[in-house]
């Protein structure tokens, strides 16, 4: 009997899990079934699928979103930028982690402090700086990610450190190897984990970052979300071309996930709860 | 012992360049600027506390900072609610737990820019639809007034991050031990007793750590608040980081902006210390 009713429970709770998850991707579904209508089916019902699948719409959108420079700015500017956030921030992670002084202490509270600056209160010193020495460009950009990124990716790193024991340190140096080979040949292969998660943390921010590249970038290098900014605003009132784009925006994240959800869900939860 | 600080620097390096150059001095350099006349090149005038006390007398801008606050509390209460249920539901022994998971997460993946543009497409023309089809006055003109303006913004966010906030309960709720349930089930308890005397209690630091974290958030959205309703009508929907960007570079009133900017930076900051201090607190009783 009670088995029973805790299976029933469990149904309930189940086909309510359901509900809420179709409720939940509705919005992708409205986005991509009116992606395929023409204006004139968009207009006479926006709930239904398309009577006939309107492909131009995409091709459209793919040519004046320049879809394949936007994604190339996208990858090269993001994964640069990911590139140096992890290399650094490991070192220093490892640095402050291994030097026990009352000064290493000092630097790594101000690395995490650093964390509660939000980012508009240095924005327009930061781009009026920048602007100065003629640095409103993707490498600036970079580098300020790595500024942006470093904080939480070092608070990350250090903590990581406590797992790795010292003997490997005195080991490594009794053998002979400097500073530099000790933590790239030992240290930064123990710290893997940790790389992924802030690897992806990184990412997800860093992807769909609008406000920092629109002060940045000229129109000719835009990332996604820049170009998709513009693309919209040419496009108000015409939804099947907007929503073909939008859908275009979203693939690579979707493709992404698609593959390494396992990790992301992971690295999200280990980024938070720290 | 000089070998030694000398990797230690050298390690450090790129760091200190990267959050000096891009946070800190700017920081300073704002601060210092945000007394004078400044226009983004040079400042000629001192003005000591002008600029703030302008602020304060300055209609629009204070009109975000409730916006705002308004706007904080509410999501902050929903995306707990919702998080929190998600968590509950997903934590359970059903088939789909994995993929609901999954598909919950999903919109933290994609920009608050992207997802904006969407929704405006759901609250205009698919609310208008479902308005005209069942009849309902309330669904039409969303987004073209403050009221609609300020509830399309909460559901876009709720709906936005109640997977990340799903995440952190997850996370407690997995390490509640299952002999703790078990144990209470034997001693007769039913489920919402469970919920109430054993669950809740332990997954109380939870909520703490998501509503610092939902509401710190809340408070620095610009993204959605651009593409979503772009601060209309007549600026009503503005937030306080939107008002910042627009009177810094639509307005190009650097210096004023600039006090702006620390303000907020001091709101901000204070959300955080207080859930330092909780935490800390927290930490001491366990």
């Amino acid at each position: 009997m009670k088995k029973n009713k805790e299976k029933r429970n469990l149904i309930s709770i189940e086909v309510l899990g359901i509900v809420l998850g179709l409720l939940w991707i509705s919005p992708f579904y409205l986005m991509i079934v009116n992606a395929f209508k023409s204006k004139r089916d968009i207009f006479e019902g926006v709930l239904g699928i398309p009577e006939t699948f309107q492909f131009q719409n995409f091709v459209q959108a793919f040519i004046d979103l320049e879809f394949l420079k936007s994604l190339f700015n996208s990858v090269l500017i993001t994964g640069l930028s990911i590139f140096f956030i992890i290399i650094f921030s490991s070192m220093a992670g490892y640095a402050l982690a291994r030097n026990k002084s009352k000064l290493s202490g000092i630097m790594f509270f101000i690395f995490v402090a650093a964390m509660l600056i939000p980012f508009q209160s240095v924005m327009i010193p930061l781009v009026s700086l920048f602007g100065m020495v003629d640095m409103l460009n993707a490498g600036g950009l970079i580098f300020m990610y790595l500024g942006f990124g470093c904080s939480l990716s070092i608070f990350l790193y250090h903590g990581a450190m406590t797992g790795v024991s010292r003997t490997m340190d005195e080991a490594a140096i009794i053998d002979g190897a400097n500073r530099l080979q000790l933590f790239w040949y030992i240290i930064f292969p123990l710290l893997k984990p940790i790389s992924v998660t802030v690897g992806i943390l990184n990412v997800i921010w860093i992807w769909n970052d609008y406000l920092l590249p629109s002060l940045v970038l000229s129109e000719s290098n835009a990332t996604i979300p820049l170009k998709m900014f513009y693309f919209f605003g040419q496009y108000t009132k015409q939804w099947h071309l907007a929503l073909a784009g939008l859908t275009i925006a979203i693939i690579p994240v979707i493709i992404g996930y698609f593959f390494a959800q396992r990790q992301i869900i992971k690295g999200v939860s280990e980024g938070a709860v720290k | 012992m000089q070998n030694r600080s000398l990797w230690f620097w050298l390690f450090l390096t790129p760091v200190i360049l990267g959050l000096g150059i891009v946070v800190v001095i700017p920081f300073v350099y704002g601060f210092i600027f945000s007394f004078t006349n400044w226009n983004g090149l040079v400042a000629t005038e001192f003005l000591g506390f002008q600029n703030y006390i302008n602020l304060f007398q300055e209609d629009e801008f204070m009109n975000s900072i409730v916006f705002t606050v308004q706007f904080a509390v509410v999501t902050v209460i929903l995306l707990n609610i919702f998080g929190l249920g998600l968590a509950l539901i997903v934590t359970r022994n059903i088939k789909t737990n994995n993929l609901l998971r999954t598909v919950f997460f999903m919109p933290n993946l994609i920009g608050g820019l992207i997802l904006g543009f969407i929704w405006q497409f759901i609250f205009v023309s698919v609310f208008g639809d479902i308005g005209n089809m069942f009849g309902i006055e309330g669904m039409q003109g969303w987004l073209s007034t403050t009221n609609t303006g300020f509830w399309g913004l909460v559901i876009l966010t709720a709906w936005q991050m109640a997977g990340y906030i799903m995440i952190i309960y997850i996370a407690y709720l997995e390490n509640i031990p299952k002999d703790l349930i078990e144990a209470a089930k034997i001693d007769g308890a039913n489920g919402l007793q469970r919920f109430k005397n054993v669950t809740f209690p332990l997954v109380a630091p939870a909520f703490t750590v998501s509503m610092f974290l939902t509401l710190s958030m809340a408070f620095k959205i610009y993204d959605q608040n651009l593409s979503l309703t772009n601060g209309g009508p007549f600026n009503s929907t503005q937030m306080v980081a939107m008002e910042i960007v627009r009177t810094a570079f639509s307005d190009n009133q650097m210096a004023y902006a600039q006090s702006k900017a620390v303000i907020f930076f001091l709101i901000v900051a204070v959300i955080a210390l207080t859930q330092v201090y909780y935490n800390k607190k927290r930490e001491v009783e366990m």
